[in-house]
């Protein structure tokens, strides 16, 4: 494949010479450390945004609207985003929808999160951080999303927060013309996120809402669609939610014959189980060995030929950290877990750690 | 530890291998302790002495635009000294053990981290993280025993070349970061051994130059350039700076560890040595300098060179935290915590680099034969494993 480069024109080359010189001036770190010391929402820098607003939906769900830096490239309604928060010191990701409709590139988005029992980022994001705060950011992401233009007949299946992504989509007013039904489950009447506006929104005519309080009523069986929505094996039908739901609409559609039809958004593709021991992977070297739970990575590794970068072997200096691309593995020394899901990338030390479960590790 | 057999009195003699066993468990447990307890005041101390830092190297640079003026380039060159200091000491070395890793942060990361120092931050990092700290003062094994130049052992042997030493300490004071640079690189011994010719060494030797021509071009070309008429003020004063680094920061680095009273060991003792013998020979090789907060910190907590020796990853801003208890270990276990002031230590320090510059004046006391045992004074047992 050949294409033509253009040209970098003269004020791109003499911006390009003034970066260079910058960067002599600042080395050995760039001069965006010193920027981003001022600036840290300005075009260029690593994406990141301001939380501007934190405010409660239900009792454990909370929406924070984010200031996005300039790089912010938008988004379209379903997409989530990947959210890099300091928790206890420790920087930790999470992706969750973005439930705002899309604005300028200036506005805030939002995020509305639910704190799940022990959740470390959840909890701290509704119920401890503060305006003001800076959190990194990657660009929306998603393929959970509507087509161009709306489909004329709509099904969303949501429980819990799997709302959110739904959030965004109706907020657009990309489907203003269609006939959309919504089947919504949630413990109580006062556990839906987003409650009010959606009962107004059916007040208005705009949808037609279901709610399922399932402390009351219980679970949603995937056979009474039949009776509650009658045609929605003819809609495009989107659904959001715990695994149990998704897996039985998947079940459900595909007996159907309608498996085309439906869309699924899992926020948790991977669950990592911590073992004792699994397979390890060593992606650039495309190596798998099984490795026991008490083996170093670093043995292990060497024992399959990898060339593995190594030091002291007894976890002082850091020479053999190597990035955890997903998966589980356990401090040897103190039998601490480190979990990583795809794209966390976290660094850890393979001479005192061991897997735990399978595990991926970028070498 | 057969070596301190040698000495006239075994530091640990009165030690069994279970002693030992145990006060190794004890230190495990206070660092796991710490590692349980690192957290967001953790995090927030080391980006406030980050963000200081640039703050102050901005600050003391502008200021320094204008050093024609005299209030201005003594201002402007003590502020530069102590940014460079902070940067090398407090965050460089710091980061580049990994002690701030786990926030997970890739910005403040010992794989990412490069510093204001010639030796590159990965040939530093083998150097020192994987043989100084994991041989400390072995003999023959941990080359910052005199950095391949000195003598600062009576167990090492002695050479008429040592008869200078205390002049190539003081060339090697002002100019440490490229005597660091040199000693990452084992550069005496590669010319020596005609190992220059290698091609990892010549790669390593590259990194070390491009190093050097980026630090040269900042210093000394391009910020004097921007002074204007200020040229060769700034210059000068950007010398001073890197001057006044390198001698603090040498003067901070020796008393880690040649300072009296702290042991060194041979190579055999170290073979088949426990997790409890490791940090044995990390807490006798080692020695703190007193004094108040803000010494600690220009010394990157290397003021704690005891509690850093035998957790060199925990975060530096728990090193003061923990000294008492690990004061009182040695209390309780019969150790001798080294410590003093700067200037003592420094004095001490130098004291024995002039001192072993002659050959020993008499030969180490030979081990004690068994039957000079009595039941009052027990020989000193062979305690290694």
């Amino acid at each position: 494949m050949t294409a033509t480069v253009p040209r970098p024109g003269p004020t791109r080359s003499f911006r390009r010479r003034l970066w260079r010189l910058a960067e002599t001036v600042t080395t050995p770190v760039l001069p965006s450390e010193y920027l981003d010391l001022v600036a840290p929402l300005r075009a260029g820098a690593d994406l990141r945004g301001r939380v501007v607003a934190v405010h409660p939906e239900t009792p454990d769900a909370a929406t924070l609207l984010i200031r996005p830096g300039r790089s912010w490239r938008g988004h379209v309604p379903g997409q989530y985003v990947r959210l890099g928060v300091d928790v206890d010191g420790v920087r930790q990701w999470r992706a969750y929808s973005v439930t705002s409709a899309p604005g300028r590139r200036a506005d805030p988005i939002s995020v509305t999160v639910k704190a799940i029992p022990d959740g470390v980022v959840s909890n701290h994001l509704v119920r401890r951080i503060r305006p003001g705060t800076i959190v990194q950011l990657d660009q929306a992401r998603g393929d959970f999303v509507l087509p161009q233009p709306a489909p004329s007949r709509v099904l969303f299946l949501t429980a819990g927060s799997g709302i959110t992504p739904v959030a965004g989509m109706l907020r657009s007013g990309a489907l203003a013309g269609s006939d959309v039904v919504l089947l919504h489950s949630a413990p109580t009447a006062a556990d839906v996120v987003f409650g009010a506006e959606l009962r107004g929104l059916a007040e208005r005519g705009a949808i037609r809402l279901i709610e399922r309080h399932t402390e009351v009523e219980g679970l949603l069986d995937v056979a009474e669609l039949d009776t509650l929505v009658p045609d929605h094996l003819e809609r495009r039908t989107w659904a959001c939610g715990p695994l149990g739901l998704l897996d039985a609409a998947e079940t459900h559609w595909s007996t159907r014959g309608h498996a085309e039809r439906l869309h699924t958004e899992r926020f948790r593709p991977t669950v990592i189980t911590a073992g004792d021991g699994g397979a390890v992977t060593f992606t650039r070297s495309s190596v798998t060995v099984q490795a026991a739970g008490e083996t170093p990575l670093l043995d292990a590794g060497e024992d399959a030929g990898v060339l593995m970068p190594s030091g002291c072997r007894m976890g002082i200096c850091f020479g053999c950290v190597l990035p955890l691309r997903q998966g589980a593995v356990r401090d040897l020394r103190n039998g601490q877990l480190t979990t990583a899901l795809p794209g966390d990338g976290v660094r850890v030390q393979t001479c005192v750690s061991a897997a735990a479960g399978p595990c991926e590790l970028e070498i | 530890m057969t070596v301190m057999q040698k000495k006239a009195t075994n530091p640990i003699a009165h030690l069994t291998a279970e002693d030992i066993e145990n006060l190794g468990r004890e230190l495990d447990a206070l660092r796991e302790r710490v590692v349980a307890s690192r957290g967001e005041r953790d995090a927030a101390y080391i980006r406030k002495v980050i963000s200081t830092q640039r703050k102050l190297e901005i600050g003391s640079r502008v200021v320094l635009l204008f050093s024609l003026f005299p209030p201005a380039w003594v201002v402007g060159t003590a502020g530069l000294s102590v940014a460079k200091i902070l940067e090398n000491m407090e965050i460089g070395h710091n980061v580049l053990h990994g002690q701030w890793d786990w926030m997970r942060d890739p910005k403040i990361h010992s794989t990412s981290w490069e510093w204001d120092h010639v030796a590159p931050a990965d040939q530093w990092k083998q150097s020192h993280n994987e043989l100084h700290h994991r041989y400390t003062n072995v003999i023959g094994k941990d080359n910052d025993l005199g950095y391949g130049i000195m003598r600062v052992d009576e167990d090492q042997p002695w050479h008429p070349a040592h008869l200078g030493q205390p002049l190539y300490n003081f060339v090697n004071a002002c100019f440490f970061e490229y005597g660091i640079a040199a000693y990452d690189l084992d550069l005496g011994n590669k010319l020596k051994n005609g190992g220059h010719k290698d091609p990892e060494f010549r790669t390593r030797l590259r990194a070390v130059g491009r190093k050097i021509r980026r630090q040269f071009l900042k210093d000394y070309l391009l910020f004097p350039l921007l002074s204007g008429p200020s040229f060769l003020h700034t210059l000068a004063a950007n010398f001073t700076a890197n001057l006044i680094r390198n001698l603090w920061s040498h003067s901070v680095i020796m008393c880690g560890h040649f300072p009296d009273g702290v042991e060194t060991f041979e190579k055999t003792s170290i073979e088949g040595e426990t997790r409890g013998e490791w940090y044995v020979r990390q807490m006798l090789g080692s020695a703190n300098i007193s004094g108040s907060r803000l010494m600690h910190i220009m010394t990157g907590n290397l003021s704690f060179q005891i509690e850093h020796h035998l957790f060199p990853d925990l975060p530096s801003n728990r090193y003061q935290e923990i000294a008492p208890e690990v004061r009182d270990l040695f209390d309780r276990y019969g150790l001798k915590y080294t410590t003093g002031s700067l200037p003592r230590q420094v004095f001490s320090a130098w004291k024995k680099v002039f001192r072993l510059a002659l050959p020993n004046r008499r030969q180490p006391v030979p081990p004690a034969s068994p039957l000079d045992g009595t039941p009052d004074h027990p020989t000193p047992a062979l305690i290694a494993a």
